[in-house]
């Protein structure tokens, strides 16, 4: 018996919503069959919160403990410090549940899936056979992509579609699959792990986050396990006004290493989208993890229509001494992008790196950074940040770095440079930086520069064309960035800088 | 063959005449050289060939094998054949020497119709190319002109000429600043490219240059247009006496 069958209608709860979250159970079992999408209705009320739990099958605990974070969200208040502006967002005018067409009717080839969607996989280069596994293509991830070694856990909108790969993780005996199943299969793991790097009451979106997660990734890599090959997971936006929930859950255990890769595209929009993931990562003593993201959500037109507003929360635990995790991320999509992947190096000896690419054009606005929190001895951070602006946009980049009283001898580097292009674009440099014992060291060096008509026309005198040579120029300028990228995934990060500037020069 | 005639230019910010009908005929195979007083034009010259911003044609024409470069963007004009060795070569971070070369290499190709050079050619090519310049495998891999040395930069444009093949090739003052070995490296690059079909325009102000790259034809260039022409002696002239006699002749 599940929760909904039991659903009366309460105080404070609408009878429609109640019908309509009924009727959307009913499709589960074929009472109807010409339904675009599997919905829930709009709004978020906790009968959608139990209908997401029920959805996914989950256990009472789980259903409690989203509750728990609904109410406390209730009592929340959106905030407004960061360096960006956008329209109210009307929270009960969002699905918080909604499960593709695709899931349910798989395209049988390339030739069924929309052409735009394909021609950004082209334009970055992503080989056929994993374009088909993204596109969800029945049957495309039963044999392993060639070339490269990825395991590539598709989410499309609310549902994960495919993993592949599985038994050779399985051998290493590493656990990569999606959050709910995780919730099902390995309760004691996410019980113990869930909420405990990013807590429910986190902050406003984060919190949201929790009560209506609808998916996501779920790593456990055991102790002393190296990743036999990179994970992956590429999310797409696929259905219109939908909330994207995703919850992503990583545990590198003691001396264990792994490789994460998250991708995204998402076709064209007209209207906004919310998206508000939350992303947690437990490294334990000597283990280490990479979590790099290429994020290429449609950040609105030329004229600033549309787009994807991207609040994000991500956090590292380096819980164990020696440990160590490195963000990377190359930020080209959304409207708006709230995001401060962090790092609390919690362990003696620990380290954080965050290396960033945060590209803003048109009207977008960015507000990205990271914190580091050394709590523990000889703590190492290290902070590489490329914002380019170009168009109207906004970049502003945000740090925090704290060395508390018991982060003795710890080290801080900061680069942070900006580079324009354009002059009706703007970059902001925030840095907090608090120093709490007198053995650490924090050094901070920023820059601010233009691209050039000297460069520019130096690179066209040899032959390469406006759009080329500006794109050389800030993959030169984000290079150290792109270093730091998984080989193929830097490849891929080249092209998207150069699609994502295109027509801001000339 | 580029072929110059009557080419007038003026600043695009402001109302200031810089080349004041300009005539001038490369034939193909030729090396012509182009001496002048600071501000005379000859850069001007060389970037208004090559479309760069800033500048506007207010009167005349300049075509390469009958073709009006003038209409062209800075890129077509380079996939056509024209290639300008900057007076100052510019830097760009981050962005390693031979990508840059390549994907210079492979545009042209592309915009031309050809097949692209595969890397392991390409390598093979630079690799010769750069040997003989004394560009050693480093400078190959270190960002575009960051932290060379005036000399280097020089080198480098002269290597790039040597791999984009180019049907003309202007040099903007390529010998300034440099020791009496790096301007014969330089020399002996140019020279290496001379085919009987590839054209060279060299501005220079010293004919010590001029003994190593021997000219075929020497312009004289003064407020914009070109005051006298003549074999090698007139670089010898101006060598020994300046430029007052030849300006005092066409005042
Ligand atoms: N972009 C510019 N802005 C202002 N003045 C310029 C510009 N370009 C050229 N000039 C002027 O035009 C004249 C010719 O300059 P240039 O072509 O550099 O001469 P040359 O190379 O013969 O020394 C000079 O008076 C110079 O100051
Ligand atoms: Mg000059």
């Amino acid at each position: 018996m599940t929760a909904l069958d039991t659903m009366k209608a309460k105080d404070g709860v609408d009878q429609e919503t109640v019908d309509a979250v009924q009727s959307v159970e009913k499709y589960k079992y074929g009472f109807s069959t010409d339904i675009e999408m599997d919905f829930a209705p709009k709004g978020v009320n906790e009968d959608i919160v139990r209908l997401i739990s029920s959805k996914n099958e989950e256990p009472e605990w789980m259903t409690e403990w989203r509750l728990q974070a609904f109410r406390r969200w209730q009592q929340m208040d959106e905030p407004d410090w960061a360096m960006v502006h956008y329209p109210e967002i009307d929270f009960q005018d969002i699905y918080y549940y909604a499960k593709p067409k695709s899931m349910l009717v798989k395209p049988k080839s390339l030739d069924e899936v929309d052409p735009k969607l394909l021609a950004t996989y082209e334009k970055l280069g992503i080989p056929l056979k994993e374009q088909m596994i993204l596109a969800g293509i029945e049957g495309a991830g039963d044999t392993p992509a060639e070339g490269r070694k990825v395991a590539v856990d598709a989410v499309f909108d609310s549902v994960s579609i495919g993993t592949t790969f599985k038994d050779e993780l399985a051998k290493a005996g590493v656990i990569f699959c999606s959050i709910s199943e995780a919730i099902r299969e390995h309760p004691e793991l996410v019980k113990k792990y869930l909420g405990s790097v990013v807590p429910q009451s986190d902050n406003y979106y984060a919190t949201l986050n929790s009560a209506v997660f609808s998916d996501g990734s779920f790593v456990y890599i055991p102790e002393g396990t190296k990743c036999p090959m990179e994970l992956s997971t590429y999310f797409r936006i696929n259905a219109e006004n939908t909330g994207q929930f995703e919850r992503t859950l990583i545990i590198a255990d003691k001396g264990s290493y792994v490789s994460y890769l998250e991708g995204c595209t998402a076709p064209k929009r007209d209207t906004n989208q919310l998206h508000a993931a939350v992303v947690e990562l437990v490294i334990m003593e000597d283990a280490e993890i990479k979590y790099s993201t290429v994020q290429n959500w449609f950040p609105g037109d030329e004229n600033g229509k549309g787009g994807i507003y991207n609040f994000v929360t991500k956090r590292a635990d380096c819980r164990g001494d020696r440990a160590k995790v490195m963000w990377t991320q190359v930020e080209t999509g959304s409207a708006v992008t709230w995001k401060y992947p962090s790092c609390i190096l919690r362990g003696d000896d620990s380290s954080g790196e965050f290396y960033s690419i945060a590209i803003a054009n048109n009207y977008q606005q960015a507000d990205t950074g990271t914190k580091m929190v050394h709590l523990g001895k000889n703590t190492k951070s290290r902070i590489v940040s490329k914002g380019i602006s170009a168009g109207r946009a906004q970049n502003t980049y945000r740090g925090l770095v704290s060395m508390h009283p018991k982060a003795k001898n710890s080290r801080n580097y900061t680069q942070c440079d900006s580079l324009l292009i354009g002059d009706k674009c703007g970059a902001h440099t925030v840095p907090y930086i608090e120093v709490r014992n007198n053995s650490s060291r924090v050094e901070h060096e920023a820059t601010t520069s233009k691209v050039d008509d000297e460069q520019l026309f130096y690179c066209r005198q040899r032959g390469i064309d406006e759009e080329a040579a500006l794109a050389l120029i800030v993959n030169g300028f984000a290079k150290e960035v792109l270093q730091s990228l998984p080989m193929e995934f830097a490849m891929e990060a080249q092209a998207l800088v150069a699609i994502s500037l295109e027509g801001s020069v000339g | 063959m580029l072929k110059i005639e009557n080419l007038q230019v003026k600043l695009e910010e402001e109302d200031k005449q810089i080349l004041k009908g300009l005539s001038l005929t490369v034939p193909s195979g030729e090396v012509h050289a182009i001496m002048g007083p600071n501000g005379s034009g000859k850069s001007t010259m060389s970037y208004v060939l090559s479309g760069k911003g800033g500048y506007e044609v207010t009167g005349g024409s300049a075509t390469l094998d009958g073709v009006d470069l003038l209409a062209m963007e800075p890129e077509e004009r380079a996939a056509a054949g024209l290639f300008l060795a900057f007076q100052y070569p510019v830097e760009i971070p981050g962005v390693g020497n031979m990508t840059f070369l390549r994907t210079a290499v492979n545009s042209q190709r592309k915009s031309r119709g050809e097949d692209e050079m595969s890397a392991a050619e390409f390598l093979k090519v630079i690799r010769a190319k750069a040997k003989s310049l004394k560009i050693d495998a480093e400078m190959l891999k270190r960002p575009v002109n960051v932290g060379f040395s005036g000399g280097e930069k020089k080198r480098n444009e002269i290597l790039q000429m040597a791999m984009l093949e180019p049907k003309m090739c202007v040099l903007d003052e390529t010998d300034s600043g440099l020791d009496v070995d790096a301007m014969k490296l330089v020399a002996e690059g140019v020279n290496a490219l001379r085919d009987g079909k590839r054209s060279f325009l060299v501005i220079t102000h010293y004919q010590r240059l001029l003994d190593h790259i021997k000219p075929d034809v020497v312009h004289i260039m003064a407020d914009g247009r070109i005051i006298k022409s003549g074999g090698p002696e007139l670089a010898l002239e101006v060598e020994n006496n300046g430029y007052a006699d030849l300006l005092a002749e066409v005042a």
